[in-house]
C-alpha cells in the first residue's frame, strides 16, 4: 500500500518524473488507493486511528457545516509522525482558490514550522475532520482560525512534553523552525526528536488545552505573506493528477444517458446494441442508463446505439426569452411581492418602479464533473471533485444504502468550483456502472453535458419600487429578488422605509449555487438602481451614495476606489463619443468592494469594450496577499463574462449554445487594464475573498453605458441590442 | 476497421492500434497514461488539449488518431530535462501564472510553440497567439506575464 508522500495527499510530490509511456494498465499514485487501517498508519504514522473514526462519527451527527470543527482531540487535525512528519488535515478542498497555501501557512504560523514542512492533506472523508462545503467564503473565517487553534494547541502539547521530560517550566522555553530550546539549560530538543516511540503522537491526542491563544497579527510571520501553493510545480510539469487523470487496474470509462430535452421522461429502450460490442457494460436501473467500456471512444459509440433505440415522452418547457415572465408568474407568494409601503410611495415628491433581470448562466469549470468509483467487499471509494466531500459522502450512503464506514469520498485537488460542484450526481453514476460492472468506472462529463446538466446560476427577476423626497434623499426601497436568492438582498444604504426581500419561484432548470450566488444579480440591479435615483435627483453617483452611506468600511472602499480613479474630475471633463465611465459598490460575506470603470462604446455594432477597471476591496486582515489579488482579478474578470455576453439560450428543453464555441467566457484579448488596490483594515479577522469581489463589476459598466449613451440596460448580460426592451419593460 | 499508427512521444516511440477517428488526447491520455494534456471542450475551442506536433501547437482533441501517424508528439511530460525545468515551464512557476492549473500544460506548450514560430512576439501577436486558450479562472494577467518572461528569457 502506500509508502511515503504523494502528490495527491500531501500536494508535493518527492520529484518531478517524466511519465513512461506504459502499455500496461497504469496504476493510481500510491496513497490513492484504499486505504486500511494498516496502510493509515503508514501514511501517518501511529496513534491517530482513534481519532478517525471518531471524525467519521462527527460527520454522521452532521457536525461539519460551519467549517470549524470543535470539539476535537488535537490529532484528529494534526498529526506528528514518528519521523517527526508533520501532516495538517482538512475537509476543505483545494480547486484553485488558494486554501492549500493559507491553511498550510495557518498552521505553519501557530506551530512555529516553515510552510515547507507541513504536509497539508484535504478533502478526504477518511481521514480528515468535517470542515463543511468548500463554499460561501467560509475557509477564511472558519478553517483557518479552526487550523490555528489546533496548531497553537499542537505546538502548546509538544513544548508540554519537552518540559515534562526537562523537568522545566513551559514558560522558560522557545519554539522555532520545529526545534524546542531551553536557553538557561541550553537544551533542545526536535519535533522529530519528540516523536520517536510515538509520544508525541499520543501527547497529541487529547483535547485541545483550555488556554491555547493563537499568534497576533503584528507577529505573523508566515501569515499575511504571499506563500504560493505547495504542489505549483507538479502543475508546470502535468505531475499532478487531477480527478479525472486517475487510473485504476481494470478500469472502465462511463457515459450516461441524457434525455433530449429537459423532463422528457423515458418510455422504452433496447440495451442489445451496446451489449453485442466488446467489452462493454449497459446498465439500466429505472430511468438511469449508462455503459462503460475499456475507452472513452468505445463507450461514446455505445451509448450512441443505444440512445438510437430510446423512445422519450417530451415535457413542455420554457424557453430562455419567456423565462422572467415564467418565473415571475410562478412567484410562491404574491403578497411576499408587494410593497408594503405604498402608501408612502404615493405621498413621496417622486417615485420609480423598475424591473431588472439576470439571466441563467453555467460555471463552466475548466475541469467538468468527474468521479472515479471502486467497490471492494462492499465498500465505495469514490475520487472525485468536488466542494463538498462529506456531503457527497452522505448522498453515496444514501444513494447505496451503505453505512458510513462503507463509504470513502477522495478529492484530488482539481479544476475550479465556482459553487458548481456541490451535488454528486457524478459520483453517484461512476459508482452506478462500477457495481454492474464489477470493475472500477470513471465517469467524465463532456462540455455539453456540464453546460446541459449541472445545476445552472439562477436567472432573477428583481422588481424595485423606490421614492425620492424633495431634497433628493432616498425615502422608500422596496426591492424584490424573484428566484435567484437572498445574497446581499438587503441594502447598505440608510434609507427609512425599506423592505428587501427573496422570493422563490418554480424554476425551470436545475438551479443552484454559484460564486456569491444572488448577491450578483442583487448588486447589478440595486447599483444599477442607485445610479438611476442619483440621475433623477441630479447629484453626483458617488456623492448619491456616499450621502445614503454609513458603513465606514465600505464609505472607504468607495471613496478610494474614486481617487484612485480621479472619478471627480473625470466626471467633469467632457467624455469622448462612445466613452463612458461608471462605478458601483456593494458588501457581502462580511467583505466590501467598490470599483471604477471605463468603456467604449460602439452602438451600431452594438459592442461595449471595458478598457479600464479600478477596484478597491477589503477583507479585513489579509492573510495571503497575491492568492488574494488573483482572486479578485479572477472575479473581476470572470464577472465580465456574466455582465456582457453568458446567458443560457433554450427552447424547447434543449440548450441552444452548449459550447465554448457559442457560450462565450472571458478571453485574454477581454482583460482590461486592471487597478487593483487590497486594503488591509486592520484589527479585523481575516473573512474570505473569493466572492465579493465579482458584484461590483457588472453594475459599473450598466452605469457606464449609460454615461456613453444615455440608455439604461436593466439586464445581464449588458447587451446594447436589448436596452429598448429593457426600457419599455417597466 | 481499427489502424495501426506509429508516432513519437516525448522522444519514446509508440506503437497503437486503434479506430482511425478516435482523438489523440484519448490516445494520450488512456492508452498511454499522458494525463497531463486535458479534456477541455472536444471541439478545439478552449486549448487545454494543446500539444506540439511535428512542433507546431496542435489540439489534440480535435486530431484523429489517423493524422497521427508517423508524428512527433510533445507533451507537458516530455518538456523537462530530467529534474531541469523547460525555461517556460519556469516563467510560469516564476510568475505564479496558475490558480487551479487545469489549464497550466496547454498553456505552457501554446507559449512554446509561440517561441519557436515567432520568438519576438509583439504584445498584439502573444494576445492573438493566446487567445485560444481558455483559463476558467481568470487568471489572464499572470499567464500573459509568465508569456512576457519567457519572451524576454528565450531573447538573453
Amino acid at each position: 500500500m502506500m509508502k511515503t508522500r504523494d502528490s495527491n495527499s500531501d500536494g508535493r510530490s518527492r520529484k518531478s518524473q517524466s511519465t513512461p509511456i506504459a502499455s500496461q494498465p497504469g496504476t493510481l499514485p500510491e496513497t490513492l488507493s484504499g486505504i486500511d487501517r494498516r496502510g493509515f498508519v503508514q501514511l501517518l504514522g501511529a496513534g491517530l486511528l482513534v481519532t478517525v473514526f471518531e471524525g467519521i462519527a462527527e460527520a454522521q451527527r452532521g457536525s461539519g457545516g460551519g467549517g470549524g470543527g470543535r470539539g476535537r482531540n488535537v490529532s484528529a487535525r494534526i498529526h506528528i509522525g514518528e519521523d517527526g512528519t508533520l501532516t495538517v488535515m482538512t475537509g476543505k478542498i483545494e480547486m484553485g482558490q488558494g486554501a492549500r497555501a493559507e491553511l498550510t501557512q495557518s498552521a505553519a504560523e501557530e506551530l512555529h514550522l516553515s510552510p515547507d514542512a507541513i504536509r497539508m492533506v484535504m478533502g478526504d472523508t477518511q481521514l480528515c475532520p468535517d470542515d463543511g462545503t468548500t463554499a460561501g467564503s467560509r475557509t477564511t473565517p472558519s478553517t483557518v482560525p479552526a487550523v490555528r487553534q489546533a496548531a497553537a494547541a499542537a505546538r502548546m502539547l509538544l513544548v508540554g512534553l519537552a518540559c515534562k521530560q526537562w523537568g522545566v517550566a513551559e514558560n522558560s522555553v522557545e519554539v522555532r523552525d520545529g526545534v524546542i530550546t531551553h536557553p538557561p539549560s541550553k537544551r533542545s530538543v526536535t519535533f522529530g526528536e519528540l516523536a520517536k516511540g510515538g509520544a508525541a503522537a499520543r501527547a497529541l491526542d487529547q483535547p485541545p488545552p483550555p488556554n491555547v491563544s493563537v499568534t497576533p497579527v503584528k507577529e505573523w510571520k508566515v501569515m499575511g505573506t504571499s506563500y504560493a501553493r505547495p504542489n505549483r510545480r507538479d502543475l508546470v510539469t502535468g505531475a499532478h493528477k487531477f480527478p479525472s487523470d486517475l487510473i485504476l487496474p481494470n478500469m472502465l470509462h462511463g457515459k450516461v444517458l441524457r434525455p433530449p430535452s429537459y423532463g422528457a421522461k423515458l418510455l422504452s429502450i433496447d440495451l442489445e446494441p451496446a451489449r453485442a460490442m466488446k467489452d462493454v457494460v449497459a446498465v439500466r436501473e429505472g430511468d438511469f442508463v449508462g455503459v462503460a467500456a475499456p475507452t472513452t471512444f468505445q463507450a461514446t459509440q455505445a451509448l450512441e446505439a443505444v440512445a438510437e433505440t430510446a423512445r422519450w415522452e417530451p415535457a413542455p418547457h420554457p424557453s430562455s426569452t419567456e423565462v422572467y415572465d415564467y418565473l415571475r408568474r410562478r412567484v410562491r407568494s404574491k403578497r411576499d411581492v408587494e410593497n408594503p409601503f405604498a402608501a408612502e410611495m404615493a405621498k413621496a415628491a417622486r417615485g420609480f418602479r423598475q424591473t431588472y433581470r439576470t439571466a441563467y448562466i453555467q460555471h463552466a469549470p475548466a475541469e467538468t464533473r468527474t468521479a472515479l468509483a471502486e467497490w471492494k467487499d462492499g465498500n465505495l471509494t469514490v475520487w472525485t471533485c468536488t466542494q463538498a466531500p462529506f456531503g457527497y459522502h452522505s448522498e453515496l450512503m444514501r444513494a447505496f444504502q451503505l453505512p458510513s464506514e462503507c463509504v470513502r469520498v477522495i478529492v484530488p485537488d482539481f479544476g475550479c468550483g465556482f459553487g458548481g460542484k456541490h451535488t454528486a450526481e457524478s459520483a453517484i453514476e461512476a459508482a452506478r456502472l462500477a457495481r454492474a460492472a464489477g470493475r472500477p468506472v470513471s465517469v467524465k462529463w463532456t462540455r455539453e453535458e456540464e453546460f446541459t446538466w449541472a445545476y445552472f446560476r439562477p436567472a432573477a427577476v428583481i422588481e424595485i419600487e423606490a421614492a425620492l423626497d424633495e431634497k433628493g434623499q432616498i425615502v422608500v426601497w422596496h426591492f424584490i429578488n424573484i428566484n435567484s436568492g437572498a445574497a446581499a438582498v438587503q441594502t447598505p444604504y440608510r434609507i427609512a422605509r425599506n423592505n428587501c426581500r427573496y422570493v422563490p419561484s418554480d424554476p425551470p432548470l436545475r438551479q443552484g449555487s454559484y460564486r456569491t450566488l444572488a448577491a450578483t444579480a442583487n448588486n447589478f440591479a440595486r447599483e444599477c438602481m442607485m445610479d438611476e435615483l442619483a440621475a433623477a435627483a441630479g447629484a453626483d453617483p458617488l456623492d448619491f451614495r456616499l450621502a445614503h452611506l454609513d458603513n465606514e468600511r465600505l464609505r472607504a472602499a468607495l471613496e478610494e476606489a474614486a481617487r484612485q480613479f480621479n472619478w471627480r474630475e473625470r466626471r467633469r471633463q467632457k467624455r469622448a463619443a462612445g466613452t463612458g465611465i461608471g462605478l458601483a459598490c456593494g458588501t457581502e460575506k462580511a467583505s466590501v468592494v467598490a470599483a471604477c470603470v471605463e468603456i467604449a462604446v460602439d452602438e451600431a455594432k452594438g459592442e461595449i469594450v471595458v478598457k479600464k477597471v479600478t477596484q478597491v476591496f477589503e477583507a479585513g486582515t489579509v492573510v495571503n496577499p497575491e492568492n488574494l489579488r488573483k482572486q479578485v482579478i479572477g472575479c473581476i474578470l470572470m464577472g465580465l463574462g456574466g455582465a456582457l455576453r453568458e446567458e443560457m439560450i433554450f427552447e424547447g428543453g434543449r440548450m441552444l449554445n452548449a459550447s465554448f464555441g457559442k457560450y462565450l467566457v472571458p478571453r485574454f484579448k477581454d482583460v482590461p487594464e486592471l487597478d487593483i488596490h487590497l486594503r488591509n483594515w486592520p484589527g479585523l479577522e481575516p473573512v474570505g475573498g473569493g466572492e465579493t469581489p465579482i458584484i461590483a463589476i457588472a453594475p459599473a459598466i450598466g452605469n457606464a453605458v449609460f454615461d456613453a449613451t444615455g440608455k439604461r440596460i436593466r439586464q445581464m448580460p449588458i447587451n446594447l441590442s436589448t436596452a429598448k426592451s429593457s426600457q419599455t419593460a417597466s | 476497421m481499427d489502424i495501426t499508427i506509429g508516432f513519437t512521444v516525448n522522444g519514446k516511440a509508440a506503437t497503437v492500434t486503434t479506430d482511425p477517428q478516435r482523438p489523440l488526447l484519448d490516445i494520450l491520455r488512456e492508452d498511454l497514461h499522458l494525463t497531463g494534456t486535458k479534456y477541455g471542450c472536444g471541439e478545439g475551442f478552449c486549448g487545454v488539449c494543446t500539444v506540439l506536433m511535428d512542433g507546431k501547437r496542435t489540439l489534440a482533441c480535435i486530431t484523429p488518431a489517423k493524422d497521427v501517424d508517423q508524428k512527433t508528439i510533445v507533451t507537458i511530460e516530455g518538456l523537462a530535462d530530467g529534474d531541469k525545468l523547460h525555461p517556460v515551464q519556469e516563467a510560469f512557476l516564476a510568475e505564479g501564472a496558475m490558480q487551479c492549473g487545469y489549464c497550466t500544460p496547454g498553456m505552457i506548450l501554446t507559449t512554446v510553440a509561440l517561441l519557436r514560430e515567432n520568438p519576438q512576439p509583439t504584445e498584439a501577436e502573444i494576445l492573438n497567439w493566446m487567445d485560444g486558450n481558455i483559463c476558467r479562472c481568470n487568471n489572464y494577467p499572470n499567464i500573459l506575464n509568465a508569456v512576457r518572461r519567457a519572451v524576454r528569457e528565450a531573447r538573453r
